[in-house]
């Protein structure tokens, strides 16, 4: 069944087109990544598939019903976290922004008790229950809109950037959490993001939009194929090193202080990075190795580049 | 209904927090209590006779009643609704299963409780303590005074709501607000009785929703309408507090098709 729809979807502010006839679906399940340049339709298209906004035409469905008619029914059936607004009380104790939000969804005080315990306890968030949410730092903060987001059991989860302004660990654990929730619950997930991490570590689909179109749909390699972008596999090696010009499937990018760290660029889909190591190490020393994913501004203005636009 | 109660009390606490402000409220409460009564009963001294139903201690029922209320009703309105319009997060407000007027009437409801509780009894009790005041004749004043008393926290915040909602139109709504608290301030009946006004103004006055925001409760609480007259005061609240209701859903609506416009 799929839970987001849209077909045709315009959207106009006065003489802008800010969407164009967009048209894609998310199956339940899945976990898309929605990326694209500041302006080009990301939040539009997220307002019209919450019901903030009425779309100019087109078709639009949210766990197949109309967002905008069917407002509350949707915000039953949906969590959304927009990054840079909050959905908690923020002069009351966290703890009362879930009983509250719990009522507001008609749940019983017994159920949302559990639930909350559960998403407090993965998200590790017991010590702040107590505080007031004016007194979190962001990066709990986010932790709490996105159990506060999850308190419901949503079928659709919509993470409008998730991750802004976070730091490397807050990021990480809230990634975690995302992974372990979706697997145990099999929450659809639709994400907007700026972070590559983001996309690598929580989407198996990505939607590229520019100037209000669908520029791209399918999997994360699938993109960094469409656009050439490679993936880097830098080598750290014991000793200095003649260039590793003959490794199959890579090609050497650069070679740094007479060898001794090689950047390798792949192509994921034609080899491994497992087999790229093994052809390097059963000829030389390998101390350390990072492997670099593709950026996604890059890929981005990559896959602009490719569609004639800038 | 229960998620009203959960809405109710979560204005409740979150007011409750504000310890300190509430302590200063109700020492300004008392302060102007005390200079009001004292001004009042030097107006009925000079003119020697009860005016317009009121003797000396139906007045200071009528000052420490309204001093009392005046932090529970919300007469000077509130900006959190209009803020919310104006940064957007009004949006987050229709992302929730509710709607947005009956969330925010729980919490006023909730606010005003604890106003009343923090701060209008003691200045109350402290009135009383001073003057010799008149308390509600009977039971049934008492029950009617509670009634109106919460019918008149709702016309005060649905007349605010809907003066809230204007700042999807318009950018700067402060100018609108002043003239509210001004009118409403005078015709509410805070700093003298409508029964006191001049004819011309008592007409103005009692065709406005502001008496139903303050003159209808202290009226009933301090004896001065009583028998029959209770059912039409308080009538006249019900009316005021369903209309204005029905109004802020109107407005409400139009301004989220605007916000659509806006793109929020």
């Amino acid at each position: 069944m799929s839970i987001i729809e849209t077909r045709d979807l315009v959207r106009d502010f006065k003489k802008t087109r800010a969407l164009d006839r967009m048209t894609f679906s998310v199956e339940a399940g899945e976990a898309v990544g929605y990326i694209g340049a500041n302006g080009a339709g990301k939040s539009t298209t997220i307002k019209m598939l919450t019901g903030i906004l009425k779309p100019t035409s087109g078709h639009v469905r949210t766990c197949g019903l109309d967002p905008m008619r069917q407002r509350v029914e949707v915000a039953r059936r949906i969590g959304v976290v927009f990054g840079q607004r909050s959905q908690l009380w923020w002069d009351l104790p966290l703890r009362d922004s879930f009983a509250i939000l719990g009522a507001v969804h008609r749940m019983d005080e017994t159920a949302t008790r559990a639930r909350t315990d559960l998403l407090v306890e993965q998200l590790e968030m017991g010590p702040q229950l107590g505080t007031a949410v004016r007194s979190l730092s962001l990066g709990q903060r986010m932790r709490a809109e996105i159990a506060a987001a999850l308190l419901h059991s949503p079928e659709l989860l919509i993470l409008d950037e998730p991750t802004i302004g976070l730091d490397v660990l807050s990021k990480q654990r809230l990634r975690e959490f995302l992974v372990a929730e979706r697997q145990e619950q099999g929450t659809t997930l639709l994400l907007t993001t700026h972070d590559m991490g983001d996309i690598e570590r929580l989407c198996d689909r990505v939607l590229v939009v520019d100037h209000g179109r669908l520029a791209f749909d399918g999997t994360l390699t699938g993109l960094a194929g469409t656009v050439g972008a490679q993936r880097i596999l830098v080598i750290d090696l014991a000793q200095p090193t003649p260039d590793l010009a003959d490794v199959p499937g890579a090609t050497l990018v650069e070679s740094e202080s007479d060898g001794l760290r090689q950047r390798l660029s792949f192509d994921a889909e034609a080899t491994t990075v497992a087999a790229v190591l093994a052809h390097v190490s059963s000829r030389h020393e390998v101390r350390d190795l990072t492997i670099e994913e593709p950026d996604i501004e890059d890929v981005v203005r990559r896959i602009y580049a490719a569609s004639g636009r800038g | 209904m229960k998620t009203f109660w959960l809405l109710l009390r979560a204005g409740f606490r979150r007011h409750s927090t504000y310890r300190l402000a509430l302590l200063a409220g109700m020492t300004t409460n008392s302060v102007f209590g005390f200079i009001r009564a004292s001004i009042l009963l030097a107006a009925l001294a000079s003119a020697g006779t009860a005016i317009g139903g009121y003797d000396a201690p139906t007045t200071i029922a009528f000052v420490w009643w309204g001093q009392a209320l005046l932090g529970t009703v919300n007469l000077w309105g509130f900006a959190e609704v209009k803020d919310r319009v104006r940064t957007g997060d009004i949006a987050v407000d229709f992302l929730r299963p509710v709607d947005p007027q009956i969330a925010y009437l729980a919490g006023d409801l909730g606010r005003a409780g604890i106003n009343l509780i923090g701060r209008g009894v003691p200045a109350l009790l402290l009135g009383a303590l001073l003057f010799d005041m008149a308390w509600p004749p009977s039971a049934v004043s008492w029950a009617a005074g509670a009634v109106s008393i919460v019918l008149a926290v709702v016309v005060a915040f649905s007349g605010n709501f809907v003066i809230n909602l204007l700042a999807f139109w318009l950018v700067e709504i402060r100018g609108i607000t002043l003239l509210w608290m001004i009118t409403g301030g005078l015709l509410c009946g805070l700093y003298l009785p409508v029964p006191w006004f001049p004819d011309w103004l008592r007409t103005i006055a009692n065709w406005s929703p502001f008496p139903s925001m303050l003159q209808n409760p202290i009226d009933i609480l301090a004896g001065r309408v009583v028998g029959h007259d209770i059912a039409s005061a308080v009538g006249v609240q019900v009316f005021w507090a369903v209309a204005l209701l029905a109004l802020g859903q109107v407005v409400l609506r139009a301004g989220r098709r605007r916000l659509e416009v806006q793109g929020g």
